[in-house]
């Protein structure tokens, strides 16, 4: 049992000043207004304020311009649960390329990251490239693969004449899904590399080196050993991806549009367009409202579980 | 164990550089392309071109007005670094040396709104925009900028500021230097890892961000280089020779930028992400 963490250092003033002065208070509180202040107010005024506003939007029936806004109790939630199918459509989509993603872009980061940790020479030009997609927006990135799908794939086709290159990539629904996978592995897989590089490079050889002595497999290093020793690292990758990959907007705005027929239309998309262009920002905020606890709960419960396999590992 | 180079590592070193080869196809295809006649894209997209044609870039650089795009980015990601720089590594360090059940209740709920997504607060914050004048204009984005990047970089000078022991601070308080005095002349400088890794994480979201500038900003000389490469998409949907020249010119800064600073990129990253 450790003792009590986080009790953080002792406030300098009180050890300089054992008899706090009614005087010196107020100065106090006024230096920290003024180091705390102007984050909070930007923070406060920009977000929310804003994230309050919505709340009670979510509750009327606002267009957006018009200056009546007239309360509607629950209205739109119920709405959004009887009689929304394309809001529907939008959620499985997002739940259902969460998962792909998640697993896909953890899988091949890690992947990278154990190759990388052997003592290749290339080694430091090799995370470059691999992370190189990253420092690119994923609107632009949306683009360049679309000329890959359209194009690129079908001169590959051509010349290969491998029917994985010949498939309408972006024009079928179920290929379609898979390709806006490819391109957020593609993307995101080099950033979880050098989250788990760095932790692979925190764990200690002369533990491994002691397991192969007694004869462990690299399987077993890698699965009883390194595993469970940086799973912290794998706490941030998934939170990180979880949380990348429901906000899906830009990629998929560029490289589908949310097409064909709404099928790969994320929730953010969505929500974009229900209040910007059918000019229902009461509905919109709802949804809005509602995909905010959808991500909560769902990053909050990916937390508790791996935190709690860190402890009992 | 680890140093020696054995034929096992050479494998795992073509394997890997074959990875990365592949991983890299999409830029052949964009970088190619870009110099080819529309008709020679259409016939063969794989192939070499038979010869440079530079004609796409002179003519989607005046398209998009690269070099407003590109000063419009320019401005809004460097003032918006800067102030995020200032307020968050100030507020942070006070937070930190005034434990107290404020800071700590300040700090969740500085940290509990990473989880908030854009979508949540972009339409009511067109309003707050609205009301406070600052749509339509760039000053109004980056303050914009400012409220959304707080969290984040609070967040990491906090986990920071924890590990800067307090012994100096004492003594120059002891000296008389005011709370300015020693968080500009003794921490801020001792922050400077950490402020680097705050530098990158913003500059590679600002400059990309897309949704937010498209909201705020509507006059066409005030666009991004995201937004000017996308206007360019939805006017000339399929006009690929001049679309991919385009798109290299609206990722090229970003790679540069990548590229000079790739080492310090990397390892940002790495202690962003463990705090």
């Amino acid at each position: 049992m450790e003792p009590k963490i986080e009790t953080g250092p002792v406030r300098p003033e009180a050890q300089l000043k054992p008899v706090p002065k009614k005087g010196l208070k107020w100065k106090n509180i006024l230096t920290y207004s003024a180091f705390v202040g102007p984050a909070l107010v930007f923070f406060l005024v920009i977000q929310i304020i804003p994230f309050l506003m919505g709340l009670y939007y979510s509750f009327t029936s606002w267009n957006g311009v018009s200056s009546a806004v007239e309360w509607v109790g629950f209205d739109n939630y119920i709405r959004i649960f009887t009689d929304d199918q394309v809001f529907f459509q939008s959620f499985m989509f997002t739940t259902k390329f969460m998962f792909a993603a998640v697993v896909i872009s953890n899988v091949i980061g890690f992947g990278f990251a154990l190759l990388l940790n052997a003592a290749l020479k290339t080694r430091n030009i090799l995370r470059t490239v691999f992370f190189l997609p990253n420092v690119i927006g994923g609107l632009l990135l949306g683009f360049i693969w679309q000329f890959i799908f359209v194009k690129g794939f079908a001169s590959l086709g051509n010349a290969t004449d491998l029917s994985l290159f010949k498939m309408p990539w972006l024009g079928d629904e179920k290929t379609a899904f898979w390709g806006i996978v490819i391109v957020f592995a593609w993307q995101i897989s080099g950033y979880m590399m050098v989250i788990y590089v760095a932790a692979l490079q925190g764990v200690d050889t002369s533990l491994l080196e002691a397991a192969k002595i007694d004869g462990a497999s690299n399987w077993t290093l890698l699965t009883r050993i390194i595993v469970p020793l940086i799973l912290p690292a794998f706490t941030i990758c998934f939170f990180l991806t979880i949380s990348m990959a429901f906000k899906i907007f830009d990629l998929n705005i560029s490289l589908t549009g949310g097409g064909p027929f709404n099928s790969t239309q994320s929730v953010a998309i969505n929500i974009y367009q229900e209040a910007f262009q059918n000019n229902r920002y009461g509905l919109g905020t709802a949804k809005s409202i509602l995909f905010f606890v959808i991500v909560a709960v769902f990053t909050t419960v990916q937390v508790m579980i791996t935190k709690r396999k860190e402890v009992q590992a | 164990m680890k140093n020696r180079y054995t034929k096992r590592t050479f494998l795992l070193e073509i394997v890997a550089i074959a990875l990365a080869i592949v991983f890299m196809i999409p830029f052949y295809f964009v970088l190619v392309n870009s110099v080819k006649p529309f008709a020679a894209i259409l016939i063969d997209a794989a192939a070499w071109p038979e010869e440079f044609m530079f004609s796409n870039y002179a003519r989607v650089w005046e398209i998009i007005q690269f070099p407003r795009a590109f000063m419009n980015s320019f401005i809004i990601t460097t003032i918006s670094n800067i102030g995020l720089v200032l307020i968050s590594s100030m507020a942070a360090w006070k937070m930190v040396r005034t434990p107290g059940k404020f800071s700590k209740v300040l700090f969740i709920l500085f940290v509990s709104a990473m989880v908030i997504p854009f979508q949540t607060v972009m339409i009511p914050l067109m309003k707050v925009g609205g009301t406070l004048g600052l749509t339509n204009s760039i000053p109004g984005l980056i303050l914009m900028y400012f409220g959304f990047g707080v969290p984040l970089s609070l967040f990491l000078y906090h986990g920071f500021v924890k590990t800067v022991p307090v012994e100096i601070e004492e003594s120059a308080m002891m000296d008389g230097c005011s709370s300015f005095g020693v968080f500009w002349r003794i921490v801020f400088p001792l922050l400077k890892p950490i402020t680097v890794t705050v530098v990158i994480l913003n500059t590679l979201w600002i400059w990309n961000d897309y949704l937010l500038p498209l909201l705020v900003l509507q006059d066409a000389e005030l666009r991004t280089i995201p937004l000017a490469a996308s206007s360019f998409f939805a006017q000339y949907t399929k006009q690929w020779d001049m679309g991919l020249a385009a798109l290299v010119l609206g990722i090229t800064p970003v790679i540069i930028f990548f590229l000079f600073l790739q080492k310090h990129i990397i390892k940002g990253i790495a202690s962003g992400s463990i705090k």
